[in-house]
């Protein structure tokens, strides 16, 4: 019998390991010869555990599974509680475009056999044999934009490096993923290493860039385990070698600024993870003063793709501007969270309500922060926004790192708009003013509204139009979105309204 | 080996390295369990900075202790996602149950927050030493309990 059973960290922290430990002593017990694999995650995150066993007819699942859940796994599958049925035609998982998680879920995360059998490498084949500027033109092609959250064309940001002219050049992978909601980096990395490693191969070859640092958040140790032992792999099969590049996993320590692509350098070089001004463009000054490529995750998973399949092909999925797919992350209180990637265009209602079921709690909707802590809340009323850069910016949000917060109707808007300030006062890098301070100054004027002080809401307006115009960078310019959302929505949570109205 | 001796060899490992004093601090924290006062200096000496700049660099980020910690150390997110699934009620349950506030280290426990695990989907979450724990109910945070008690 062979079994797969994911060792992603939300498998895991949900009991994977117990379940695997059962699995094998029932097995032993029964005389059954097992075959354990373990996976990625599929993404399907209320399912996890999901254990899925190998049949001619494909793979079987069930979940979420606890340890006694096991033995009944060895009498008759079919009927388990917890059958699922194929895998693969569950709603969630089939409705999905998977292009960058394509593998994920799918196969061993190390197995450098697995990884090529499933179109791995094919990507950096074909970059290799085509000058840098044709990758770059192909890049531009795909309409690829910064995944991170900035939306950055990609293709343009790797001209302007391949256009530099220095000795060392650098490719930074930012996987200081610190957005509440958000995963799909610490999802792919534990379920699919290589494709990581292979566009960040190809992006140095279409830049003229030697040497790689993936950088990724402490709170993530699978992850960190993971990719070192991923680029060990790699680079004993020749493969990094093969493509003229090194790379090394570069560990955060804790600060959600890191995630700004210049704290981030800056973090790198062994230094305060504060905030660069720029100009210049680490494009051109960047990790050590050289022409660095900075991208997110997300953005550099896309690559192998869409080498190997054209950028026609990848510009083919989307709306307006933006184009491809997007890995949308759905958490807290929903009812089917996980990892959704499909085009763009799906609307934040029909993402939360008909694929995600609503609520985990069955209370309705209140309010789904986008884009993570610094992006707005949004009403029901916002459902019909479809997910696209221009569409979130439009109407005063954000698409982000593309993770979402789902809250039920117990959830306070006041204390979460004060939560916003606190994180950004807890985070702020202390460069700017508006940040420093602004965030501090926050938390009090939120107290005082909270108490009732009608004349701190105008003071409160005048403050966050101060952190959005005046801030270095996107922490102390964006917290601003998710406290002004929830006073416009929201007011019946704010007692100066309940007041006025009374 | 005496405690220097520990850190040269930490130092010797990082030679040559680009941008080394993240790494270097990480294995000391690791090695120590926290970032002992007299190390700054010799730190800063193996890198050619000052001690100030070491000092500044391990007070910003919010992972490196001046002090050790308790033998358990139980993080506890206190982001969106976990607050939205009831993480205010499960951080009073576990101090409670601990005796302490979050921020605390009392009986060789130590309690504090931290923003995202990446277990959004599976909220509320806690890392317990080196163990994730998801889905936090009053269950859990009893076995959780017992364990750093134990």
């Amino acid at each position: 019998m062979k079994v797969w059973l994911p060792l992603d960290a939300s498998a895991k922290a949900c009991g994977a390991e117990e379940v695997a430990v059962a699995l094998m002593a029932e097995a032993a017990r029964r005389g059954v010869e097992i075959t354990l694999c373990r996976n990625g995650t599929r993404g399907m995150s209320w399912l996890e555990p999901l254990l899925e066993i190998e049949t001619p007819a494909g793979r079987i699942g069930f979940g979420p599974m606890t340890q006694a859940d096991v033995p009944a796994l060895f009498d008759t599958p079919e009927r388990h509680p917890k059958a699922l049925g194929l895998v693969e035609e569950i709603p969630f998982f089939k409705s999905q475009t998977r292009l960058t998680f394509a593998r994920c879920g799918r196969i061993e995360p190390l197995s450098l056999e697995h990884y090529a059998a499933e179109g791995g490498w094919v990507g950096l084949r074909k970059a290799l044999a085509m000058s840098p500027a044709e990758v770059v033109e192909e890049i531009l092609a795909s309409g690829l934009r910064g995944r991170g959250g900035a939306g950055f064309p990609t293709g343009i940001k790797w001209r302007t490096v391949l256009g530099a002219e220095a000795a060392q050049k650098y490719i930074v992978c930012n996987v200081d993923e610190g957005d509440s909601g958000s995963f799909a980096d610490r999802m792919l990395i534990e379920g699919d290493p290589y494709c990581l490693i292979e566009g960040m191969a190809i992006a140095g070859h279409a830049v003229g860039a030697t040497q790689g640092y993936v950088y990724i958040r402490s709170e993530y140790p699978d992850a960190i385990t993971m990719m070192r032992a991923a680029i060990a792999r790699a680079e004993a099969a020749g493969v990094l070698a093969e493509a003229g590049f090194t790379l090394e996993v570069r560990v955060g320590a804790g600060a959600y600024v890191c995630g700004e692509e210049t704290a981030m350098l800056n973090s790198i070089e062994g230094k305060r993870g504060t905030v660069r001004a720029k100009p210049p463009l680490p494009a051109l000054k960047g990790l050590f003063g050289q022409p660095t490529v900075v991208n997110n995750l997300l953005s550099l998973a896309a690559v192998p793709w869409i080498l190997a399949h054209g950028g026609a092909a990848y510009q083919s999925f989307g709306m307006d501007r933006s184009r491809g797919t997007i890995p949308l992350q759905i958490g807290g209180n929903v009812k089917y969270g996980g990892l959704y990637e499909t085009g763009f265009g799906i609307t934040l209602g029909q993402l939360v309500m008909e694929i995600c079921g609503g609520t985990a709690s069955g209370r309705a909707v209140k309010a789904v922060q986008v884009g993570g802590p610094l992006g707005a809340y949004h009403p029901i009323s916002d459902f019909d926004l479809p997910f696209c850069y221009e569409c979130f910016s439009g109407q005063g949000g954000l698409v982000g790192h593309a993770g979402l917060v789902v809250h039920d109707e117990s959830a306070d808007m006041l204390k979460l708009a004060r939560f916003a300030m606190e994180f950004c006062a807890i985070e702020s890098c202390g460069t700017c003013t508006p940040c420093r301070i602004g965030a501090v100054r926050g938390v009090e004027t939120l107290d005082r509204i909270g108490a009732g002080d009608a004349a701190a809401l105008p003071l409160l307006e005048d403050l966050c139009e101060t952190m959005k115009l005046g801030s270095l960078c996107a922490l102390g310019g964006f917290t601003p979105y998710p406290v002004l959302s929830a006073l416009r929505h929201f007011p019946d949570d704010f007692p100066v309204f309940r007041e006025a109205a009374e | 080996m005496t405690d220097l001796a520990r850190l040269g060899a930490i130092l010797a490992a990082h030679a040559g390295r680009e941008g080394a004093l993240l790494p270097i601090l990480h294995d000391v924290q690791a090695e120590f369990g926290h970032i002992p006062d007299a190390m700054l200096a010799p730190i800063a000496a193996a890198l050619r900075l000052s001690r100030a700049e070491v000092a500044g660099v391990v007070g910003f980020y919010h992972d490196f202790r001046r002090a050790p910690a308790g033998r358990h150390v139980i993080k506890l997110c206190r982001a969106e996602a976990c607050q939205a699934m009831g993480g205010e009620t499960v951080q009073a349950r576990l101090e409670a149950a601990l005796g302490l506030k979050l921020g605390e280290t009392k009986n060789d426990v130590t309690l504090e927050a931290v923003y995202c695990l990446g277990l959004c989907a599976c909220a509320p979450a806690a890392m317990v030493d080196d163990r994730l724990v998801g889905r936090l109910d009053a269950g859990a945070v009893e076995t959780i309990a017992r364990e750093v008690r134990g």
